[in-house]
């Protein structure tokens, strides 16, 4: 059997189908919550796999075959990191979860006082060192298709590898779009992908297990002849440069906490710190099996295949040459993991931080007012981070171009390593030093990132492409000692070695130096506090003093950035633990903190923070002052900002004590007008009928007078009637007594029927509506429903006081309930009132409106009965009455929803 | 609620020894990978010196493998043990206000 | 002739009534249907006698028999009070404000007829 191109390519297009649908059934599965395994700490391990890239599934042994041993330096430095979790990547998550970073530019920005401009330089550093590592997953995979296609007899004439490479590149961006942002929801979190990248993670170790086996039992004959094997090969000795051990060691080890990837998947996807405990070891096995069989396939390979044959496919060529094809098709797929699972993580994560770090904060200052006036910002996320990809891969493409493709796998990646590795000294130092500033982060930053352009990118695009020849023998405009390759005239360094020695060391020199000689902004230090003393104290002394906000501000807000679901189910949740109902909290410094996390999980740490700000008003300043006078030690700060938890707890006590009090009274108040609001709706319509009864008794009148007050006596006697009909229903539903006619039904049925009802057909009141979502099938008693919807309808007829009143009765399903908005366009209910409208004869405008108020009683008692609730909805611009209903209609038969009376 | 725990013990806690020797041992674990793996920089680089004196890579190989297999053995050890035990160093108080159950997506 | 009654309530056909049986007995009824500017009504039209209810739109009848009384071109005017929340405390409430007399709806015919007579000498 001949594996042709187009089987390959058959392969891999199944193979990523198989992918989808994996993602696909795990978000479903997370969505339903039933998502556990999802996290459990083997997917973590596995998902920390993407650290293997096609630089380990190909390049490594490319890299035996050249250097020996030294390949062994890519994955021991993550090792150590792992096993020695309890210093380091223990910290770094609970940081990340605390402050809910969302990338590496996000840890370095927030920690450094949440400075625009570290995110930006961070994010710019990361998006030039993945270049070279998308470049380098483009060649491996184009290569390995070219290793396949000329090994095919068919003998189609080979495609120029630049082409190969595009479509690649193409198809990669294509396919990391629809994994990374296939979600509306800009989430931080994707567990479709994080399982993707686990499945992946065990194809291509077992992959390179498969072809490690092979070669060792197959084709040496077992350990001992393998072990002879390599003794009699040309990297039988231990030669190894000390500097290039011990220093690529540390780079490696570096590289692996910086790499955004493996910041996205270490921190910014963990859901469980424990997992971590897991990870320490596995993972460092998983690396280890990785490695385990790379030299033997080196020493094979070189004994194997033809003087000139890349070393780099020995994976591939290896199996092909023995006729084990199938085998090969199944290292292919490793490596085509590897570069996949790589290419998607890296790709989202340099998405996130483009997005949120340069476009959000871009897009923001151009739409002027920010988030309050503006539109809906997560599709402007979503396309963000879309074109981010695109051009992520258009970048690698390029570097590909440019660098001519020829270069050794492991050389490509480690021109990427020593970049990211520049943001070690800042995020060490901001994580164990509180000494550690903004103006000392930049200026290291500054310099490792220009030196490692001059020393190691700008030179690793080829000889003469970017930097002339002439300046890398003798230095820019003769000045012998900026030689990239020899600076300040120590010659002689292996380049890598000089590179990784003078960029770390300039730029932890410089980091240093600029924290001791500048001083920090208030809110430095205490992100400062806050980071380094992360187990101490992980509540947020930043904290936003209440009572100014506008929570219904803060709500409209939230609502564009998070979804409108998604942040009134987040307001409902805290103002229940407020001990509050309906949506509104108490903007207390606690739930402002959380909030703002949440947001910064969409936004980004920075732009969050400004949105709050915004609507806090001159709140930051006053920390700041507060914060500048609350000077010096770590105790003073702890204190001050202990006694302001303390007071401000108080307060919120007392304020919630002072709400409790005015329901209170106000509920007593109406349970004593209870009596004589039944007493005058009942001896209101009596009169008349009394007075006229007698004038008809007494007085003689002529025949029109008789029918006339004969009419009124009839239209009294109904009202009287109707009234007793509703309070007799409202006893009814209190006591639970009701009898429910429950059956299935259609949700827009029962509307259309109210709709007719409250006489909505008269053109004073529009009603926009969708049909296609209220198709629902709906077990519950309709006529009750209707009976609510009615209400609801009528009264926004009655009281929308807008000059062409529109009712918007939009319908969604979460699963289990679903939930029936009324939203018109009129000023809406007062915020104090919105609390007692659904009290018995509680009338919002003293305008005669017929009802004797029982109406909104009425409806809240029927939901209850029915399952469901319906309440007060602020914030939608106008009255707004939100119903939910059971799918499933399960009646409660328990206590009423209003004991109090 | 209102009380946090001071972060600063008046007094030593009655925590678990054991507890605090293996948090020791997890401290200490990057350090052995360290030193262990750092011999090989003695093998010499192998640019001068007579071929015998120098190591075989099989021999190499062998050793910094057998190093990582103690490693892992190790680090799984120590972490299952901690695991057992409270999730937090003693003189830690657990997150007062993180994000609440649920809230992540 | 001559003798004019101001009605003040709210409810159409209690108004309604109110007039046909006064109109029956020879007063001349005048009415009105809220309360904000009921006190001036009554400065303006000057009636020899005030049915006043006490849960009116805009201001209670209580309100407005307070400023009623403190004026003085109405300080003695008869006031008939009229309330369908017939509680003692409705009742004391009236009587403290200065209410000539007190009724609670629903009332019979003749009742209000024999108090108008009492509270305005033909």
């Amino acid at each position: 059997m001949i594996a042709t191109l187009n089987l390959l390519i058959a392969v891999c297009l199944g193979y990523v189908a198989l992918l989808f649908l994996v993602a696909f059934l795990a978000e479903r599965a997370a969505l339903r919550g039933r998502g556990a395994w999802l996290r459990s700490p083997v997917v973590y391990t596995l998902s920390l796999s993407i650290y293997c890239t096609a630089w380990t599934f190909y390049g490594a042994v490319g890299y035996a075959a050249r250097a020996g041993l030294e390949y062994l330096t890519i994955y021991l430095g993550p090792t150590l990191v792992m096993i020695g979790w309890w210093w380091l990547l223990r910290k770094l998550v609970r940081i990340g979860r605390t402050q809910r970073l969302t990338s590496v530019a996000d840890l370095v920005s927030s920690r450094y006082g949440k400075s625009p401009a570290l995110a930006i330089f961070v994010t710019l550093i990361a998006a030039m060192g993945l270049m070279p590592y998308i470049a380098l997953q483009l060649q491996s995979v184009t290569e390995s298709f070219t290793t396949f296609a000329r090994m095919d007899d068919s003998a189609m004439t080979l495609e120029d590898p630049r082409a190969i490479a595009f479509w690649v590149a193409a198809g990669l961006a294509l396919f990391t779009i629809l994994f990374g942002t296939r979600n509306l929801d800009a989430n931080e979190r994707h567990h479709g992908v994080v399982i993707a990248i686990a499945v992946e993670a065990v194809v291509k170790l077992f992959a390179l297990l498969a072809v490690g086996v092979f070669v060792v039992w197959w084709v040496a004959g077992g350990v001992g002849p393998m072990l002879e094997k390599i003794d009699a090969s040309p990297i039988r000795t231990w030669q190894m440069d000390g500097g290039r051990w011990a220093g690529l060691t540390i780079l490696s080890a570096a590289a692996f906490l910086t790499l955004p990837r493996m910041f996205q998947v270490m921190v910014v996807e963990n859901e469980d710190e424990g997992a971590l405990r897991t990870a320490s070891w596995a993972f460092p096995l998983y690396l280890m099996l990785m490695s385990l069989f790379v030299v033997p396939i080196a020493v094979v390979g070189l004994e194997m295949m033809p003087q000139g044959a890349n070393p780099d496919m020995f994976v591939l060529s290896v199996p092909l040459s023995q006729g084990q094809d199938m085998l090969a098709l199944l290292s292919f797929l490793g490596g085509f993991s590897s570069a996949t699972s790589m290419v998607i993580v890296a790709a989202i994560a340099l998405a996130t931080m483009l997005s949120n770090h340069l476009v959000m904060p871009l897009w923001l200052r151009f739409t002027g007012g920010g988030a309050v006036i503006s539109g809906d910002v997560r599709g402007v996320v979503i396309q963000a981070r879309r074109i981010s990809i695109i051009s992520v891969m258009g970048f690698g493409y390029l570097y590909y171009r440019l660098s001519g493709g020829g270069t050794a796998l492991a050389s490509i990646g480690l021109v990427s390593f020593v970049g990211l590795a520049q943001v070690l000294p800042a995020m060490m130092g901001g994580i164990f030093w509180r000494g550690a500033t903004r103006i000392g982060a930049l200026v290291g930053l500054g310099i490792g990132f220009v030196l490692w352009l001059w020393c190691m990118l700008l030179p690793s695009l080829g000889e003469g492409s970017i930097i002339p020849a002439h300046v890398m023998a003798h230095g820019p405009f003769g000045m012998g000692w900026l030689r990239p390759y020899a600076l300040f005239g120590i010659d002689g360094l292996d380049p890598l070695v000089h590179a990784i020695l003078w960029t770390l060391l300039l730029n932890t020199a410089g980091f240093v130096l600029g924290s001791l000689v500048t001083f920090p902004t208030p809110l430095e230090r205490l992100q400062g506090a806050q980071f380094v003393n992360v187990f101490q104290h992980s509540n947020n002394p930043q904290s936003w003093s209440g009572g100014i906000a506008q929570s219904e501000d803060l709500m409209v807000m939230a609502q564009r950035i998070l979804g409108a679901s998604e942040a009134q189910a987040l307001f409902q949740d805290e103002a229940a633990r407020q001990g509050l109902k309906g949506y509104l909290p108490e903007p207390t410094p606690d739930f402002l903190a959380l909030l703002e996390r949440r947001l910064s999980g969409s936004v980004g740490a920075a732009t969050a923070h400004a949105m709050v700000g915004q609507i806090m008003g001159a709140a930051t300043v006053s920390v700041e002052d507060l914060l500048a006078v609350a000077d010096e030690t770590a105790q003073m700060m702890e204190y001050s900002s202990q006694l302001e938890t303390k007071s401000e707890e108080l307060v919120r006590t007392a304020r919630q004590l002072r709400a409790a009090n005015e329901k209170l009274t106000k509920l007593s108040v109406q349970k004593d007008a209870f009596l004589s609001q039944i007493s005058h709706e009942l001896r209101t319509p009596m009169t008349s009928i009394r007075a006229f009864s007698e004038i008809l008794r007494d007085l003689g009148l002529n025949p029109d007078e008789q029918k006339k007050y004969a009419g009124i006596i009839h239209d009294e006697a109904i009202r009287l009637t109707r009234l007793l009909d509703d309070l007799l229903d409202l006893s009814v539903l209190e006591n639970g007594q009701v009898h429910l006619n429950v059956r299935s039904c259609v949700l827009a049925e029962v509307l259309d029927h109210a709709q007719a009802a409250a006489g909505a057909q008269d053109g004073t009141l529009r009603i926009r509506r969708r049909r296609i979502s209220e198709e629902v099938m709906l077990t519950t008693d309709g006529d009750r429903l209707s009976q609510v919807f009615i209400n609801l309808v009528a009264n926004a007829r009655k009281y929308c006081d807008a000059s062409a009143p529109v009712l918007t009765i939009s319908v969604r399903s979460d699963g289990a309930m679903l939930t029936v908005d009324f939203v018109d366009n009129g000023s809406g209910i007062p915020a104090e009132a919105q609390d007692m409208v659904f009290e018995k004869f509680s009338r919002v405008s003293d305008q005669k409106a017929g009802g004797a108020g029982l109406g909104l009683a009425i409806c809240r008692e029927i939901m209850a009965r029915l399952g469901g609730s319906v309440g007060y909805l602020p914030g939608q611009g106008g009255g707004a009455f939100r119903v939910s209903i059971p799918i499933q209609g399960e009646v409660t038969m328990s206590q009423p929803a209003s004991t109090q009376s | 609620m209102a009380m946090r725990p001071k972060s600063s013990p008046l007094f030593l806690e009655r925590r678990s020894y054991r507890q605090r020797r293996l948090m020791d041992a997890a401290r200490l674990m990057p350090i052995l990978g360290a030193t262990l793996w750092a011999v090989p920089l003695l093998w010499g680089d192998g640019g001068q010196g007579d071929a015998g004196a120098r190591m075989s890579n099989s021999n190499a190989m062998v050793y910094i493998f057998g190093v990582w297999v103690v490693l892992v053995g190790l680090t799984m050890w120590v972490s299952l043990r901690l695991k057992d035990d409270s999730a937090e160093p003693p003189s830690t108080s657990p997150p007062r206000q993180g994000p609440p159950p649920g809230a992540a997506q | 002739m001559g003798k004019r009654v101001l009605v003040i309530e709210d409810e159409p056909n209690i108004i309604e009534a109110i007039n046909f049986i006064l109109s029956r007995d020879g007063w001349g009824v005048d009415t009105h249907s809220n309360g904000h500017d009921a006190v001036d009504v009554v400065l303006a039209k000057a009636p020899n006698l005030v049915i006043l209810d006490v849960m009116l739109p805009g201001r209670s009848g209580y309100d407005i028999l307070k400023d009623l009384r403190a004026h003085p071109q109405t300080a003695q005017l008869p006031v008939l009070m009229l309330t369908a929340r017939g509680q003692n405390k409705d009742r004391d409430m009236a009587q403290r404000l200065g209410a000539s007399r007190f009724m609670t709806k629903p009332f019979s015919n003749a009742e209000v007829l024999e108090a108008l007579r009492s509270l305005v000498p033909q």
